[in-house]
């Protein structure tokens, strides 16, 4: 819920400093290793510093277009009512949701798409943080039960890549209702006997960690990522503690027992369409060479 | 009545005036039951005229108010043969979540609250109503066990939200709430829960997927506390108040927006001020709003419950 230290600090940074889009900034300084990458080959690299392996954030689509095979579809999701309480803070929320939507091309902070992993079919649902910090309204609680609705038709697993700062404080207790609905999202998906995969990505906290993102059948983590309920700002202030080394980390979750495995973007689609055949394809042909030693060197030798 | 709200302050003044008067008396000085009861008339109509337009900021007040009915008041007036239950059977037993089966009206009934406590001992002892994980693991056991036992199940929720700390985040706060969520919407049981007090974010719906939600009328339910709301987003606690506004957190706004079904109206000068009446009048709500969910069964109620808040959200708007 703490999405303004996360995105709107880093947000208004960015637009005094420099844009990606200028032409003088075609270097990109690792937010970890601080060493200079030229920005394609950090895109080649699928965002991960090619000097400390430090995974930077990703917009939506891109993670679409990394994990599904070409050929993908996008769909429309289901419009809902925008600015249900008029809020209005230094800013009305109708005025930077309008913002959002110019700058990201995209009208909530969540794209759906439909294709294949390695052959295999999938819906996927990515979170754009960059979107007012991937916050969960109720658009983005309508995508997800779209995509559920859409993965039960097509008879497709479901995966979704969380990146979100928690609920939409401008939607009220409107945002709140979107722990049910997406909660009943994953019941949808789970009781047509379809896999719910969860791909936990820097950061994912507070009302969306605490939903569907902990329901997954498996739950997989980029490294480093943060992921959580509280803020850690908030539980320092609270407890009056340090935080331990790596609190809140995709490692530290972990070893928690909360994760089932922590996954490099670049392994991650391969380790996606590992899972969905092995939860969805109960019996591949074993070749001879793989099933004894000896039947190998026959049909070698034949 | 002992403690006064900031903005009850001219309230607080009758208050001690009729105070002294009824001392002069006592004292054997002149008889001035007609001027305690002018005051004390004036002092009725300023409380009617403050309550009649609290702001949302004041009613967040209210809602908090030290002396309000807590979870287990209502448990205790309203439930009969109440029997704790306690545990995770995984960590620990959570005070902040109490929980437990009784007889409500006659009716067996499986129970669960947050509950904040009254005085400093019990406030710590109830961690200020702040649940682990822990908590609301326990809550999803007892909703499982009224799932099996044919129980419906009555919430009462207050709380500022589920804890945050560094052991609730190791043992899966996120995960635990989730579970919560998911147990209550899979209940196969009728489900009523009522907002008493403070509906605080994630562990307030992690006991309130219910198929009825009855909100006190000066309760607050939100996805962030105003003075959070304002530290984020005006950078600025001290504008908690402009916060409440713009969150819409008042009973009434959010049976505009359909979030919640009924509005229980409290007595005059809020719950903190006839205790019993404002636990009458939640007791004969949920008994109004458990009695239709009788007549229906198990698969009928998930699927309702479902639905329900699955529209919610596509038209809410004020």
């Amino acid at each position: 819920m703490n999405w303004i230290s996360e995105w709107a600090l880093p947000k208004i940074k960015t637009l005094f400093g420099a844009t990606r889009e200028v032409p003088e900034n075609l270097w990109h300084k690792c937010s970890n290793c601080e060493q200079m990458v030229f920005h394609r080959d950090l895109e080649r690299n699928l965002r991960v510093c090619p000097h400390c392996g430090h995974h930077e954030r990703m917009g939506a689509r891109q993670r679409l277009e990394c994990t599904l095979d070409e050929g993908w579809q996008k769909i429309e999701l289901p419009k809902v009512p925008a600015d249900p309480l008029k809020f209005r803070d230094q800013r009305r929320y109708s005025d930077r949701l309008r913002d959002a939507q110019s700058k990201s091309g995209l009208d909530d902070a969540v794209v759906v798409g439909h294709g294949t992993i390695d052959g295999q079919p999938a819906v996927v649902a990515a979170f754009e943080f960059f979107f007012l910090g991937g916050s969960m309204g109720a658009g983005v609680g309508e995508a997800l039960v779209a995509a559920a609705r859409l993965a039960v038709l097509q008879d497709a697993p479901l995966i979704v890549f969380t990146a979100s700062g928690g609920a939409r404080m401008q939607e009220g207790a409107v945002s709140l209702m979107q722990m049910p609905r997406t909660v009943i999202a994953t019941q949808m998906v789970k009781e047509a006997g379809l896999p719910f995969i969860v791909v936990m990505c820097d950061p994912t906290t507070g009302g969306v960690t605490a939903s569907f993102a902990m329901l997954g059948d498996i739950h997989i983590a980029e490294p480093g990522a943060m992921i959580g309920f509280a803020g850690a700002r908030v539980i320092e202030q609270t407890v009056r503690e340090k935080l331990p080394e790596g609190f809140q980390r995709a490692e530290y979750l972990l070893a928690h027992g909360i994760l089932d495995m922590v996954v490099k973007r670049g392994d991650m689609k391969a380790t996606l369409a590992q899972v969905i055949s092995l939860l969805r394809v109960p019996e591949v042909p074993v070749f001879p060479a793989l099933a004894a030693p000896s039947a190998a060197s026959e049909s070698s030798a034949a | 009545m002992s403690h006064f709200l900031e903005f009850e302050k001219p309230l607080a003044e009758l208050a001690g005036k009729v105070e002294e008067l009824r001392r002069t008396t006592d004292a054997g000085g002149i008889d001035v039951a007609e001027e305690v009861g002018r005051l004390q008339d004036k002092a009725q109509k300023l409380l009617a005229a403050t309550y009649a337009k609290l702001t949302p900021w004041q009613k967040a007040q209210v809602a908090r108010h030290p002396e309000r009915p807590k979870a287990l008041d209502y448990v205790a007036h309203l439930i009969q043969g109440f029997t704790p239950l306690a545990g995770d059977r995984a960590f620990a037993d959570d005070a902040a979540v109490i929980g437990g089966i009784g007889r409500f009206r006659g009716r067996a009934v499986a129970v669960l609250g947050t509950e904040k406590g009254h005085d400093t001992e019990t406030r710590v002892k109830h961690n200020f109503g702040m649940a682990k994980p822990e908590g609301y693991r326990k809550a999803r056991r007892i909703m499982e066990l009224a799932g099996r036992f044919g129980l419906p199940i009555l919430s009462f929720v207050d709380t500022s939200g589920a804890f945050p700390g560094i052991e609730a985040e190791a043992r899966g706060q996120a995960e635990a709430i989730a579970r919560s969520i998911e147990a209550g919407l899979e209940a196969p049981v009728p489900f009523v829960a009522t907002i008493i007090g403070e509906g605080g974010s994630g562990g307030a719906i992690a006991l309130a997927a219910a198929d009825r939600v009855l909100m006190l009328e000066h309760a607050i339910y939100s996805v962030i506390s105003p003075e959070g709301c304002a530290s984020i987003l005006w950078r600025d606690a001290a504008q908690a108040s402009t916060a409440a506004e713009a969150l819409r957190l008042t009973a009434d706004d959010l049976k505009k927006l359909n979030l919640v079904d009924t509005v229980v109206p409290e007595p005059m000068g809020g719950a903190h001020r006839a205790r019993e009446a404002a636990m009458d009048a939640v007791g004969n709500a949920v008994a109004a709003a458990l009695e239709p969910l009788l007549a229906l069964d198990g698969a009928s109620l998930r699927i309702r419950r479902r639905e329900k808040f699955l529209d919610m959200g596509r038209t809410a708007t004020l």
